[in-house]
């Protein structure tokens, strides 16, 4: 790969690509840390200004990581498509940011141009995008997946129930999953984070969730987050799994520090496809990511944050996941300051996800150390909601015990659906109307002391 | 109590109320509309409040300084090159060296030290002024005489990793550092301590051993103090910390042996 001529606006100049993306990106604490920062705020837009006049085609000619050296830009190079590119082969990125806000974008043609574009060249126009830019576009981009249900159609919003429990105790676990069920929760997935790592705690857990979903015939999946390598191990052991779940970053370097090869997703994708258990799709995977995990695993390759992070949405698409979640505000404030940048980083990252073809969700969280409150949450929330974000995560009462940080909640999905008058998954919506959770209206108004409520509840004292 | 908090959950939820000894996650709350009571709004917000608080208080050192006064042994003060809360909180790579004045404040009590014991802020100082000394005493309780031990330092914008600094200038085998954990919504003044064998910068957390969420409602100081000096004395004896060193002292067999 050769690189180019260097880059400049007025009297600033940058070396290469991989220094004008850092310099052009909104300031977040991650940034500075890693010292790929704009020194001044006019050197930031500076460098937007040269960013503008790149030709997206240079990003096909001039990777940010050695393509010797690393699998992701490997990937990203040999799975281009050039026939989907042609629309916009020509362009800049800042004629790139105009054409996406016309209305020749249309959501066909967002969909179709998906396979054409590199992460690098989504990263690049949204760091010329205001935060109503990016919101607007995503909007226009639907990603349709499906496993038992339907997830990411205009009008809904789906909602991970996340039940997490310090010591995975099954009574504990399942009085939070019965508690998100009665509040309309849980279309997404029923994820729970394990506390213990092992094929034992994987397979307990996802036993206790099967029982309850047969049960009581819930249009759902589920998925325990253990490793990739945990779930390949439950797996050979017929244990029930829907979906397969892994944390992934945007580099080869940060990757191998998470356990993982390309292979092992490959092969983990072939094995739960093969169980056949999904019944209106067949969509395996739910991953997560988060601007800061490269940097902190040491393993950005001098690649700014966010540019890095959408890198991972280009690993993620590869294996045709349900669900993509980035949980924005988890890795602290070193990464992601306050919720001024949390905010932001949010909408960035749903909006290049979205645009590269990938079914993404967030976890709109905090940690205790970060500037930022349930009022930051609320915010963005709402803004992913009027971006047609696909899912978020609920967490009951938005604390996390066992994770210890904050996330959204059961009654901050309600909120949500309520305001923008989004639908859950409609296989999922029509179950919660049979349970006499969603009212006529569909307003989440469950009848405690209907027959449906206890069996429900029958379930939960027998677990 | 405010009439606010002893209000009852409201109408219709008494019978998922019963769900909620089986955990601490915040469930059958009730509702009004889609959102929250009001009670139930506002204890969450004092929760967080107090973890905020525990993360932005100022670390006094000396407070932990006269609870160690009967345990005899020097104590000096140190302070990160992490001038203030928010480069700390901004600027991990700071808070893991040591800044010109405590380097010399160390190298005046160089020697040879099987072990240095370091209290640090951390991401609380509440915790490491309320269970800090109580700890270190405790673990004291147990080790013996035969343990050389360096001057107790009190670290100021304290990360885990200035832990390597401070043992590497006092000259000891092994560091057992106290020091603040990131707050929980429901646990502020929650300590970990964290063994290193071989302080010296670049140390990785691989190479530490952790015990966690000591508190009176988690992990107790006198618990957690029988762990620390079972790892103390294992570290010791293989000369080594982190993955490779196995925290068995839940066997009786083992910590008598």
């Amino acid at each position: 790969m050769q690189t180019g001529a260097p880059f400049s606006f007025e009297r600033f100049t940058f070396p290469d690509l991989k220094t004008l993306l850092a310099k052009a990106s909104p300031l977040r604490s991650g940034d500075v840390l890693a010292g790929l920062a704009a020194g001044s705020d006019e050197e930031r837009v500076a460098a937007r200004f040269a960013l503008a006049d790149v030709p997206l085609k240079r990003f096909l000619s001039e990777a940010l990581v050695p393509y010797e050296d690393d699998d992701v830009t490997r990937m990203i190079i040999d799975d281009h498509d050039a026939d989907a590119f042609a629309p916009v082969a020509s362009l800049t990125v800042g004629e790139f940011r105009d054409w996406l806000l016309g209305d020749d974008a249309t959501p066909e043609v967002l969909k179709n141009l998906a396979p054409g574009l590199t992460p690098e060249m989504v990263a690049a126009v949204s760091k010329l995008m205001r935060n109503q830019d990016l919101i607007a576009v995503a909007r226009k981009c639907h990603v349709v997946t499906a496993f038992r249900n339907t997830i990411g159609l205009p009008g809904h919003l789906a909602v991970r129930l996340q039940p997490n429990h310090p010591t995975d105790d099954p009574a504990g676990v399942a009085a939070s999953i019965l508690d998100g069920l009665m509040h309309g929760s849980g279309d997404a997935v029923i994820g729970i984070n394990p506390a213990t790592d092992s094929p034992e705690a994987m397979i307990d857990l996802l036993k206790l969730i099967d029982e309850v979903r047969e049960r009581i015939d819930i249009p759902t999946q589920s998925c325990v987050l253990a490793h990739v390598t945990t779930a390949i191990d439950v797996m050979a052991r017929n244990a029930p799994v829907d979906l397969v779940f892994q944390s992934i970053a945007g580099s080869q370097k940060a990757n191998e520090s998470f356990g993982i090869t390309q292979s092992m997703l490959a092969e983990a994708e072939d094995a739960a496809k093969g169980l056949k258990r999904g019944t209106v799709g067949n969509n395996v995977m739910y991953f997560e990511t988060g601007q800061g995990a490269a940097l902190s695993a040491d393993a950005h390759e001098g690649v700014d944050q966010q540019t890095v992070e959408t890198r991972a949405y280009a690993v993620a698409r590869k294996y045709s996941p349900l669900l993509v979640n980035t949980v924005v505000g988890f890795i602290g404030p070193e990464y992601l300051f306050d919720g001024k940048q949390i905010t932001r980083a949010g909408l960035e990252d749903h909006f290049c996800g979205k645009l590269l073809g990938v079914p993404m969700g967030c976890d709109v969280c905090y940690t205790n150390h970060a500037e930022a409150d349930q009022d930051d949450m609320d915010n963005l929330l709402t803004l992913l909601g009027v971006a047609g974000c696909n899912f978020v995560i609920g967490v009951p009462g938005a604390d996390d015990i066992m994770l210890n940080y904050q996330s959204t909640s059961f009654h901050d999905a309600m909120y949500l659906r309520s305001v923008l008058g989004l639908e859950p998954a409609p296989e999922f919506a029509a179950w919660l109307r049979k349970m006499e959770i969603l009212d006529q209206n569909g307003r989440t108004r469950p009848q405690l002391d209907g027959q449906a409520a206890q069996n429900l509840l029958a379930w939960s004292g027998a677990a | 109590m405010s009439k606010l908090a002893n209000k009852k959950i409201p109408s219709g939820l008494d019978p998922w109320n019963a769900l909620r000894v089986h955990t601490d996650a915040r469930i059958g709350l009730g509702r009004v509309g889609d959102g929250l009571p009001t009670a139930r709004l506002l204890e969450f917000q004092m929760a967080h409040a107090r973890a905020r608080d525990s993360v932005h208080m100022a670390f006094k050192p000396d407070r932990v300084r006269s609870k160690l006064g009967s345990l005899g042994l020097p104590v000096l003060d140190v302070h990160s090159a992490a001038s203030d809360r928010a480069t700390y909180l901004q600027r991990p790579d700071l808070g893991r060296l040591l800044d010109d004045a405590s380097h010399d404040t160390l190298s005046g009590h160089k020697g040879t030290y099987d072990v240095a014991f370091i209290l640090a802020d951390g991401l609380s100082a509440r915790a490491t002024h309320d269970h800090g000394a109580d700890t270190l005493s405790l673990i004291l309780d147990r080790l013996g005489d035969s343990w050389s031990i360096a001057p107790i330092t009190l670290a100021t914008q304290s990360r885990v990793g200035l832990g390597d600094e401070i043992g590497a200038a006092l000259g000891a085998k092994l560091t057992v550092m106290l020091i603040g954990e990131r707050p929980g919504l429901s646990s502020a003044d929650s300590l970990g301590a964290y063994l290193t064998w071989g302080p010296k910068r670049g140390k990785s957390n691989a190479d530490r051993n952790c015990v966690s969420n000591i508190r009176p409602a988690g992990l107790v100081p006198k618990k957690a103090a029988e762990k620390i000096a079972y790892l103390m004395l294992e570290a010791r004896k293989l000369g080594l910390s982190g993955v490779a060193l196995k925290d068995n002292s839940s066997n009786p067999a083992l910590i008598d042996g």
